[in-house]
C-alpha cells in the first residue's frame, strides 16, 4: 500500500478524478435543473449515449472537436423537445418514460454506431489546455491547470448555474414552479414554458456531458457510457439538489474511480478486485441517500405533472 | 351525467372481477372494493368484460386493449422510417423478423425461451407497480438470484437432480427477494427513493457479479487460459428438465407461466395483494384503515424482486451451457431484460396474467431482430431503440386519448370523466411522500 502513498500517486488521482468527474459534473447540473422545476429524467443515460454518438460521428466525419460539441448539445436539446412534450404536454409519468428514453438512446446510438461506422475507430478531442502561468506550477498545475477546455467549462458552470437559480428571476421561477407550481401559476408564471426550457437545458447538457465523454476517450462503443447517468441522476440526491453539492459527488466519483484506476497500474488490486472497489460509489450513494432523507427535502412538486384545470 | 354515472358504475362492476383488469392503457381500474367469492361467475364477467372491451374499442375513447397495440404500431412506423432511412426495405426486415420469431416450432419455442426472462421480470414489475413502488432494479436482482442460486449449485451439487433443480430455483428467488427487499426496506423506513437505490444496487450487483466470476467462482480452466468471466459447468442434476418435443424448451418456461398464474392470485385473490393494491392506489387512504403500509412497501419490492430473481437463476440453469457467464458489460449477463420487463408489463397493462403474451410477443422481436439483421443488414439494436418508443407511446397514451376523444368532438364531459376517472388508477407518481404515519 505504500506505493500508493507518494505525491505523483496524489497527482494522478487528483488530476483524473477531476478528469474522470466532468461528464457526471455536466449531467448532474443539467438533472438539478430539470429536478429543481419538478421534472426528473430517468432517460439522462440515453440522452448521454445519443449525445455521445452525435458527437463522436461528427469528430469522425469533420475532425472538428468544436463541431462534434455543438451537435451533441443539439441532440440533447431535440431530445429535450421530446421529453417535453411527452412528460409536460402530455404528462406522462415522469419515471417510466426514462426509462423509455433511456432504452430508445441505448439502442438507436447502437444501431447507427453499427450501421455507420461499425469498428471502433479512434478520434482526437480537444488537446490539453495549459493555463498560463497556473499550469507551471509543480505538481499543483499539473492537478489542476492541464485538462481539456472542457473540463473548465464544465466547472465554471457549477456557479454560473448557482447563480441562475438563486439569484435571478428565471430562477425563482424555477423553484418556485417545482415546489408548487399552482401557486407559480396563480401568480402568472408559465408552468409549461419554465418547464419545457429546465427540459432543454437539462437534455442540452446531458448530451454535452455525451460528447464530452466521447471526446475525452476518443472512441465510442455499444453502451459507451455503461450507467454514468444513472449516476449522474443519484449525485443529484447526494448533492442535495445544489450545484456545489453535485460538484462534491461529481468529484468524489471521479476521485473514486482513479484511485481504483491507481491501484490497478500499481497491481496493488487484482483485476476481479476492482470490481469490488467500483461497487464504492454505489454504496456511498446509497449510504449519502439514507443520510440526507431525514434533512433534506427534495421539491415538493418532483414527478408530479402539472394539470391547470385540476 | 346520467351517462356518466352510467359509465362509473360499468367502470366499478368491471375491476370487480379481477380478469377484467385488463389494458385500458397502462393504468387499469383498481377500485378499492372488497371482493368476497370473485369466482363465482367467471363466465358471465367475461362476457362483460368482452362487452365493456368492445364497447371501449368502438366508442369514441379509443381506450382499452388498443392503446397497446396502437403503440406498438407508431414505433414500428417510425421503426419502418428509420429502416428506409438506413437503406433498407421496412417490408423485408418486418417479414424477416416476424417469420424468424414465429416462423416454425423451433422459432417459437427459441422465442418462448427469450420471452422468459421477460415475463419473470415482468410480473415483478407489475407486483411493484401495482403498489405505486417503482422497481428499476430487475438487473441487479436477476444478478442476484443467478449468484445465490449458482452457490447452492455449487456447493450442493451432489444432490439429486429432483431436489437440486427446486433448489437452484429456490435459491433464484430468495437471492431476488434479499435484493429487492433492501431498497424494499430503506424506502419504507429511510424514506430513500426507491428508484434511486435499485439503480444503485443494480452497479453493485454487476460488480459484484463480476468479481465472483472472476475470482471465487471463476471456472478453474478459464482461471488458467481464457480469463472468460464464467463458472465451471454446473452440476448436471441442476440443469432444467427439456420438455418433450425435441425442442430447446424446458421447465423454467412452464415456472414463469405458473409463477403468472400465482401473481395474479396474489395481487387479487389475497388480502396481501388487496393490501398492496390499497397503498398503490393512495398510501393515506391505506394507512387511515389501518392497513401496514411499511411493511406492504417491503413486500412489494420482496415479491418483485423474487421473480426477478428467479429470472436469473433460470437464465443460468436453462442456459445451453450450464453455466454463469457474462461478458463484463453491465447488461453482459442480463441482456437488459430487467429493463425490457417494464416495457412488457406496460404493455401486458400491469397485469400479470396479460403479461404472458406481451413477454412472448416482445421475447418473439427480441429474438427475430437476428432474422431481420441477417436479411436486411441492419442491427437488431433498431429493436431496443424501438421498445424505448412503446414505453414512451403508452405512458403518453392517456392525455392524448383525452386530447383525441375531445376533438371528436364529444365536449368537455367526456375529458372531464377521463379525467375523474383517474381517480382509478394507481398513484403512480412515484416519488411522491409515502404517507406512513408517524
Amino acid at each position: 500500500m505504500n506505493e500508493f502513498f507518494t505525491v505523483a500517486s496524489l497527482v494522478f488521482v487528483v488530476g483524473s478524478g477531476i478528469r474522470l468527474a466532468t461528464p457526471f459534473l455536466l449531467a448532474g447540473l443539467g438533472e438539478t435543473i430539470g429536478q429543481r422545476s419538478g421534472v426528473l429524467n430517468l432517460g439522462v443515460d440515453g440522452v448521454m449515449l445519443l449525445g455521445a454518438f452525435g458527437a463522436y460521428w461528427t469528430i469522425l466525419e469533420t475532425r472538428s472537436p468544436i463541431a462534434g460539441i455543438l451537435v451533441g448539445i443539439a441532440v440533447g436539446l431535440v431530445m429535450g423537445l421530446i421529453y417535453g412534450v411527452i412528460t409536460v404536454s402530455l404528462r406522462a409519468e415522469q419515471g417510466i418514460s426514462g426509462i423509455g428514453i433511456f432504452l430508445f438512446g441505448l439502442g438507436i446510438s447502437d444501431l447507427l454506431f453499427q450501421k455507420k461506422v461499425g469498428t471502433p475507430m479512434p478520434i482526437r478531442g480537444f488537446g490539453d489546455l495549459h493555463l498560463p502561468l497556473l499550469a507551471d506550477i509543480p505538481k499543483v498545475g499539473e492537478m489542476f491547470f492541464q485538462h481539456s477546455v472542457l473540463v473548465y467549462i464544465a466547472f465554471l458552470l457549477v456557479p454560473v448555474v448557482a447563480f441562475f437559480l438563486n439569484h435571478t428571476t428565471f430562477g425563482l421561477n424555477v423553484r418556485a414552479v417545482g415546489e408548487n407550481p399552482a401557486a407559480a401559476d396563480s401568480l402568472g408564471v408559465s408552468v409549461l414554458r419554465v418547464r419545457y426550457t429546465t427540459i432543454l437545458l437539462a437534455n442540452g447538457l446531458a448530451g454535452l456531458a455525451g460528447a464530452v465523454l466521447a471526446a475525452e476517450l476518443g472512441i465510442f462503443q455499444q453502451n459507451l457510457t455503461n450507467g454514468q447517468g444513472f449516476i449522474a441522476i443519484a449525485l443529484v440526491y447526494f448533492g442535495a439538489w445544489r450545484p456545489i453539492g453535485v460538484m462534491g459527488g461529481a468529484l468524489l466519483f471521479g476521485m473514486v474511480s482513479a484511485t481504483v484506476l491507481q491501484w490497478k497500474t500499481l497491481g496493488l488490486v487484482s483485476g476481479a478486485a476492482s470490481s469490488l472497489t467500483a461497487m464504492a460509489p454505489a454504496v456511498l450513494t446509497i449510504l449519502a441517500l439514507v443520510a440526507i432523507s431525514r434533512t433534506v427535502g427534495q421539491p415538493a412538486a418532483l414527478t408530479r405533472p402539472f394539470d391547470r384545470g385540476q | 351525467m346520467a351517462g356518466s354515472c352510467h359509465l362509473r358504475v360499468g367502470r366499478c362492476r368491471a375491476s370487480e372481477d379481477g380478469i377484467a383488469a385488463i389494458p385500458a392503457g397502462v393504468f387499469l381500474d383498481l377500485q378499492i372494493v372488497d371482493r368476497v367469492g370473485g369466482n363465482r361467475e367467471t363466465f358471465a364477467s367475461m362476457g362483460r368484460w368482452l362487452r365493456e372491451r368492445l364497447a371501449y374499442v368502438t366508442g369514441p375513447q379509443m381506450a382499452g386493449p388498443l392503446v397497446p397495440v396502437v403503440a406498438v404500431l407508431a414505433a414500428f412506423l417510425i421503426g419502418a422510417g428509420m429502416l428506409l432511412a438506413l437503406g433498407a426495405n421496412p417490408l423485408e426486415g418486418y417479414q424477416a423478423l416476424l417469420k424468424g420469431a414465429f416462423g416454425d416450432v423451433d422459432a417459437l419455442a427459441d422465442t418462448a425461451l427469450k420471452s422468459m426472462p421477460l415475463l419473470l421480470v415482468g410480473i415483478g414489475i407489475c407486483i411493484a407497480f401495482r403498489a405505486s413502488v417503482i422497481n428499476i432494479g430487475g438487473e441487479g436482482q436477476m444478478i442476484a438470484g443467478a449468484i445465490l442460486s449458482t452457490l447452492v449449485a455449487l456447493s450442493c451439487g451432489d444432490l439429486p437432480r429432483p431436489v437440486l433443480v427446486p433448489l437452484v430455483l429456490v435459491g433464484g428467488l430468495v437471492g431476488g427477494a434479499i435484493w429487492g427487499a433492501i431498497p424494499g426496506a430503506l424506502k419504507a423506513y429511510s424514506g430513500v427513493n426507491e428508484i434511486l437505490s435499485t439503480i444503485m444496487l443494480n452497479i453493485v450487483a454487476v460488480q459484484l457479479m463480476n468479481f465472483l466470476l472472476r475470482d471465487l467462482i471463476m471456472d478453474p480452466y478459464e482461471k488458467e487460459h481464457g480469463r472468460l468471466p464464467q463458472t465451471q459447468r454446473l452440476s448436471e442434476n441442476s440443469d432444467l428438465p427439456l420438455l418433450p418435443g425435441g425442442t430447446r424448451l424446458h421447465i423454467g418456461v412452464l415456472v414463469a407461466v405458473g409463477m403468472a398464474g400465482l401473481a395474479y392470485v396474489l395481487l387479487w385473490r389475497t388480502s396481501l395483494g388487496y393490501r398492496l393494491r390499497a397503498v398503490g392506489h393512495s398510501s393515506a387512504a391505506a394507512r387511515y384503515a389501518g392497513m401496514p403500509v411499511k411493511r406492504t412497501i417491503v413486500a412489494a419490492l420482496t415479491f418483485s424482486g423474487a421473480m426477478c430473481g428467479l429470472a436469473g437463476a433460470i437464465l443460468v440453469f436453462g442456459s445451453e451451457s450450464h453455466r454463469f457467464v457474462t461478458d463484463g458489460s453491465s447488461v453482459g449477463f442480463t441482456g437488459s431484460a430487467g429493463f425490457n420487463g417494464i416495457v412488457t408489463a406496460l404493455f401486458g397493462g400491469l397485469h400479470p396474467l396479460w403479461t404472458i403474451p406481451s413477454s412472448f410477443f416482445f421475447g418473439g422481436l427480441q429474438f427475430g431482430a437476428n432474422a431481420m439483421q441477417r436479411a436486411v443488414q441492419v442491427p437488431a439494436a433498431l429493436i431496443v431503440g424501438l421498445n424505448g418508443l412503446v414505453v414512451v407511446f403508452v405512458v403518453s397514451s392517456d392525455r392524448l386519448r383525452r386530447v383525441v376523444s375531445e376533438s371528436w368532438g364529444q365536449g368537455r364531459a367526456i375529458g372531464r370523466e377521463r379525467a375523474t376517472s383517474r381517480s382509478g388508477e394507481p398513484a403512480l407518481a412515484m416519488s411522491e411522500e409515502l404517507d406512513c404515519g408517524p
